[in-house]
């Protein structure tokens, strides 16, 4: 029986091993989870897009949930995610806020021009500070933000019809189930 | 007159020109090119005050690490995202904050994943205390195994009154 203990070990620590394995492949390693989630979304008053003399700031969007999609016209993932956004995203009636980020005003209406547009409205974060209080590493990255400003859910990457049905769709519910009573 | 102040003139610029073109040196120009660019690549000028404030940025940009190239720090990673880390580490240090509150302000954006020492805290204590307990596994296996041997050892001499049994085992 002693005999076979090291025969054991191995199992186990190739079992071990094939967990990892397994572990690794089925969960994005280098996302990092925010720190955000539960708390107040980050103060920003930020100028708009087409109309850049205007701000929006979070104060203008408190009452009702909205969707904050960080993007920029040089990110390959968000030409990939666009159309997500226009037929899936549109859908489910929530207020959709394009956070253009670390980007040239110019380049991103001309990204605009020629994908489409998705958002109810449009800022722009040139040099990425806002995009750092949120978190923001990479794009695309999506906030989900409910009506009193507090951060419900974050997504890094891009939105895909499984997460949309199995991560924010729920959220969205669990979001109106609050508000309903 | 003319030719004679020329030619060594001509052979050595030719010399140093084979030599440049040879396939080694070549390589080697090369290699310090591009070492060089890297070298101005990767360190935005940074208008520090004086060497200590330099030297407390580098330290302290060493400490954490680039949420882009996440097995890189701060201080060497090229990702855009890393030099507004790094604008915004260094505006906080000339703002008077402390290094615990520069990281502050980072973990409560990017979470403790931002930092490279992680804090010992409930979440953390399986990464810090995982190898202390497999320390103490081993010592423990190994103790009992070195013991037993010990008591076979000395059985085995006192039963057997041959000399020598002791290298048999080998």
């Amino acid at each position: 029986m002693n005999r076979l203990i090291p025969l054991f070990a191995f199992f186990a620590l190739v079992a071990l091993l094939a967990f990892g394995i397994h572990w690794n492949t089925h969960h994005e390693m280098s996302e990092v989870p925010s720190p955000l989630i539960g708390k107040s979304a980050p103060a920003f008053a930020l100028p708009q897009l087409f109309e850049p003399e205007k701000t929006l700031s979070g104060k203008d969007l408190l009452g009702a949930p909205y969707l904050l999609n960080v993007f920029g016209s040089w990110c390959p993932t968000c030409q990939y995610e666009h159309p997500i956004l226009t037929q899936q995203i549109k859908r489910l009636g929530i207020k959709l806020v394009g956070l253009d980020w670390k980007d040239e005003p110019a380049d991103a209406k001309r990204w605009i021009g020629q994908f489409g547009n998705p958002y109810d409205v449009l800022i722009t974060d040139r040099d990425g500070r806002a995009g750092i209080d949120f978190g923001v590493y990479m794009a695309p990255e999506t906030f989900l933000v409910d009506a009193k400003g507090v951060v419900r859910y974050k997504r890094i990457g891009m939105f895909t019809q499984e997460n949309i049905r199995d991560e924010l769709m729920p959220k969205i519910a669990e979001m109106q189930r609050e508000a309903a009573p | 007159m003319r030719s004679a102040l020329t030619r060594p003139a001509s052979i050595s610029s030719g010399l140093v020109r084979s030599v440049l073109r040879s396939a080694p040196m070549r390589c080697l120009v090369f290699a310090l090119l591009a070492l060089a660019a890297l070298a101005a690549h990767a360190i935005d000028p940074l208008p520090f005050k004086d060497r200590a404030e330099e030297v407390r940025f580098q330290q302290l940009t060493r400490q954490l690490r680039c949420l882009v190239c996440q097995n890189q720090d701060l201080a060497d990673s090229d990702a855009p995202l890393a030099g507004d880390l790094r604008r915004q580490v260094f505006e906080m240090m000339h703002a008077g904050k402390s290094d615990a509150e520069i990281k502050d302000y980072l973990v409560a954006r990017y979470n403790d994943f931002v930092l490279y020492d992680p804090p010992l805290k409930p979440g953390t204590w399986l990464l810090w205390f995982t190898p202390l307990a497999l320390v103490l596994i081993g010592a423990f296996v190994l103790a009992r195994i070195v013991r037993a041997r010990a008591r076979q050892a000395l059985a085995e001499s006192q039963k057997t009154t041959q000399p020598n049994s002791g290298d048999d085992d080998w």
